[in-house]
């Protein structure tokens, strides 16, 4: 039948087993959920990774040899602060998102 | 094809035919009247006649768990159990169609509790005759012997990829020595060829299985596992044929003995059905038109060849070996009487409970049976029964 | 060889993996949420080189909702209580094929992972078989938030003494939670497996390190490891790491591992806080009595003086 309600997919479309590829939850973009966002201060930073280990959402991103600061990627963000809270040396801020 | 039956306890052909597919993990806890199968699969393991691992697990659900997780990495899995055991095991008998998982599960088939009671009937396998699985069911040793051969051809098939439980009756089948011909291993490999699935844990593949299905697929998700069981029944035909021209042994989803002109028509699952074919002759012999038809494969049910088998007749008596409480009528009754509604001239459907917790089953009780449905017809009434129930 | 002579390939902060997260970004865990956070660096500790198994739980239904998973290794859900049934099935599936050639000659973990309840609870039967079992290639890990979150913050036997939850709530009659933590690493440790460890997601190297050792180790690993839950604690989101680094220093949740029997306490706490500060940000303790903590304290101390004593009896 035509799709008159909420279904995802055709049941010819599913996988067998159901299943799902690798780290294809990047699709979902979580960053809709924050209220506050983390913002660096560059000049602070003394690029101890803290905020990139300690991200329970694996945001902050290793920005390879040219870049030693580690750059929050906002579509995952979900604004918790606890980059924010781990810096030791209190170079992130959290900002109240602007609607 | 050089060698002769030999006598072998059903329990340890079905052990031998595990071992002649290469199974290559089994993992079990005991239960009675399954623990001779196991057994001698450890036996076999012990003794390096079968290169598998055997996991000794603490439990049916565990047993079940284990062997969804063997087969979703790809290993020709097997397992049996009993009664409790496949009642515990519920859970996870839901869940390895779903995903796909082509085990094995032998089923003595017992009594569920209370009370407890060790013996057999059907009333294990009917509490998830729902979930998914192929199921078939054994009338002789030879039987249980081949459909534990062809259960991994037909749940391993590409198109398939289903679980299936192989039935043999507890006790009255299990454990009776009977002449089996045990097959050639060349033979078993011509005709099961190794385990292939893309639908497993891979590491140069990486999928992820078991997700959670919200509202918005988990209809379709049932739907899609339903046409896959369906669908079988054409996979299953295909491999009895290719069986009998390996084996020289015919197998259909449904078995008839002297059922053509049968006015009353006696359907049966599982070993009662060797008596209830001696009670057909008996009953013959005096000129009543009595005929037998017996399911092998319960699901995906057959609705055709049911249908085919039993249109003709005026009566029809379902034995059952499990009571639906709060129903008054059988699990098999049930759904003969619902594939056989509407069809034109539709027989009677009488039903009749016999054999619960290892009750005997007697020639005379077919003869009961077949007596009862023929004037419970002329009085055009569809009726239940449990048989010698003392009230 | 003794399980504490196994090499292993240690992480340092200068070797710390810097590559691709082993779990993705976009999962659905509530924020902050350190249960999240601690598997994640677990997984990276690994690669993506393992196959890994997960009991129902938080982790499983925010990684893994169909049609997206979170996983970047081969992954499977079965159900709640047999994490570790399904993992024995699959190392068993695994060691068997590559002894039959059908699989690469090479090991590789199968990784269990199981909240509190799935592991101490309705899981218990299942992981004692398996650990009893001896699979080679196996780890179970326990991610304890010390409560069913998943479910709506119900107690469970790993809800510490005193902690308000919706089935163990505070009311006229009760102060909360009325039983001990049910002691895990020691029922586990009573299995006599070659390795056991605890481990916080504030020590992030030890943790790590923790997990890449109990692959190295033939025969199987539990690695019970403290999993804040700022939703489920009435705690501010930020403060998952912080909870974490308090809980070890207040000698609440000792770091030590058990090898082949023989213990060590990896971070011996000299000058500990007390166990007030740390129970101060948890809303869940709120309503405790001075009385109360000091109960606390008491068993507290007495538990992390039973580690240090065993470690002086039977040192690697």
């Amino acid at each position: 039948m035509d799709k008159n309600n909420d279904a995802l997919m055709k049941v010819k479309d599913l996988p067998a087993g159901f299943r799902a590829k690798p780290g294809s939850t990047v699709d979902f973009k979580t960053g809709d959920w924050r209220s506050i966002r983390p913002v660096l201060d560059k000049e602070k930073c003394i690029y101890c990774g803290f905020c990139y280990i300690y991200c329970p959402d694996g945001v902050y991103q290793d920005q390879g040899p040219e870049e030693k600061h580690y750059i929050a990627d906002l579509d995952f963000c979900k604004g918790c602060g606890v980059c924010a809270h781990e810096c030791p040396k209190k170079c992130i801020t959290m900002v109240l998102e602007e609607v | 094809m050089a060698n002769k039956p030999i006598g072998i306890e059903v329990s340890l052909a079905v052990a031998e035919a595990v071992k002649l597919c290469d199974t290559d993990v089994v993992a079990a806890y005991p239960i009675t009247p399954q623990t001779h199968i196991v057994e001698h699969l450890s036996e076999l393991v012990a003794d390096g006649h079968l290169d598998a691992a055997y996991i000794p697990v603490e439990s049916e659900h565990s047993a079940m768990s284990s062997c969804i997780g063997s087969s979703a990495a790809g290993a020709r899995t097997f397992t049996a159990t009993s009664s409790q055991g496949l009642a515990l095991m519920n859970e996870m008998i839901y869940i390895a169609p779903v995903l796909r998982t082509p085990i094995v599960l032998a089923v003595a088939n017992r009594a569920l509790s209370a009370p407890i009671n060790i013996w057999n009937d059907h009333s294990d396998i009917m509490s998830v005759r729902d979930a998914g699985w192929i199921a078939v069911f054994a009338e002789n040793g030879q039987e249980a012997l081949d459909l534990t051969i062809m259960s991994f051809r037909i749940g391993e098939h590409p198109e398939v990829r289903l679980p299936v439980s192989m039935n043999i009756d507890g006790f009255t089948l299990s454990h009776f020595i009977e002449p089996i011909l045990i097959p050639e291993k060349s033979q078993v490999d011509a005709f099961l060829p190794p385990f292939e699935t893309d639908i497993k844990l891979d590491l140069k593949n990486p999928m992820s299985m078991g997700l959670l299905g919200s509202p918005e697929t988990y209809t379709e998700v049932k739907k899609a596992t339903d046409d896959i069981l369906l669908g079988s029944q054409k996979i299953i035909e295909q491999v009895f044929a290719e069986f009998e021209k390996v084996f020289g042994r015919k197998y259909n989803p449904v078995e008839t003995y002297r059922h053509e002109d049968a006015e009353t028509i006696i359907l049966t699952m599982g070993s009662i059905s060797e008596t209830a074919m001696t009670a057909v002759d008996e009953m013959r012999e005096k000129g009543r038109k009595v005929g037998l038809v017996r399911i092998r494969l319960w699901r995906p049910l057959p609705v055709k060849q049911l249908q085919a088998a039993l249109g003709k007749a005026e009566t029809v008596a379902v034995v059952d070996r499990h009571v639906v409480m709060g129903v008054p009528e059988g699990p098999v009754a049930l759904e003969v009487k619902s594939l056989l509604y509407g069809t034109p001239n539709a027989p009677k459907v009488c039903n009749f409970i016999l054999g619960l917790g290892g009750r005997d089953v007697r020639r005379a009780d077919f003869k009961y049976i077949a007596e009862r449905a023929q004037a419970l017809a002329k009085d055009g009434q569809n009726r239940f029964e449990i048989v010698g129930v003392y009230e | 060889m003794r399980a504490a002579d196994v090499p292993y390939e240690k992480i340092t902060a200068k070797t710390f993996p810097k590559g691709q997260d082993s779990l993705a970004s976009g999962h659905r865990a509530c924020q902050g949420c350190g249960e999240v956070l601690a598997l994640r660096l677990l997984l990276k500790a690994l690669g993506t080189d393992f196959i890994a198994v997960s009991a129902t739980g938080c982790m499983e239904v925010c990684t893994g909702t169909f049609p997206q998973s979170a996983w970047r290794m081969p992954w499977l859900h079965v159900a709640f209580e047999n994490a570790a049934a399904v993992a024995s099935g699959v190392e068993s599936a695994c060691h068997v094929l590559r002894k039959k050639g059908k699989l690469p000659d090479k090991r590789f973990p199968v990784v269990a992972v199981a909240g509190d309840g799935g592991t101490a609870d309705i899981g218990l039967q299942a992981l004692s078989g398996a650990l009893e079992r001896y699979h080679r290639d196996f780890i179970y890990v326990c991610l304890d938030n010390e409560a069913y979150m998943n479910t709506g913050i119900q107690r469970s036997s790993e809800t510490p003494f005193g902690a308000n939850t919706t089935t163990s709530p505070v009311g006229k009659d009760s102060q909360g939670q009325n039983t001990w933590k049910k002691n895990m690493p020691a029922i586990a440790a009573a299995h006599g497996i070659p390795y056991v460890a605890t481990a916080s997601p504030a020590f992030h190297l030890d943790m790590m390190n923790k997990i890449r050792r109990a692959a190295a180790i033939e025969g199987p690993a539990y690695i019970h490891v403290y999993a804040p839950c700022p939703t489920g604690w009435r705690m501010k989101p930020e403060l998952a790491v912080e909870s974490s680094r308090l809980v070890v220093n207040s000698k609440v949740f000792p770091l030590y591992e058990v090898l082949d029997g023989h213990y060590v306490m990896n971070r011996k706490v000299e000058k500990p806080i007390p166990v007030a500060d740390y129970i101060k940000p948890q809303g869940r303790f709120r309503h405790l009595k001075q009385e109360d903590i000091e109960k606390i304290q008491q068993r507290v101390d007495l538990e992390y003086d039973k580690i240090v004593r065993l470690s002086e009896a039977f040192p690697v």
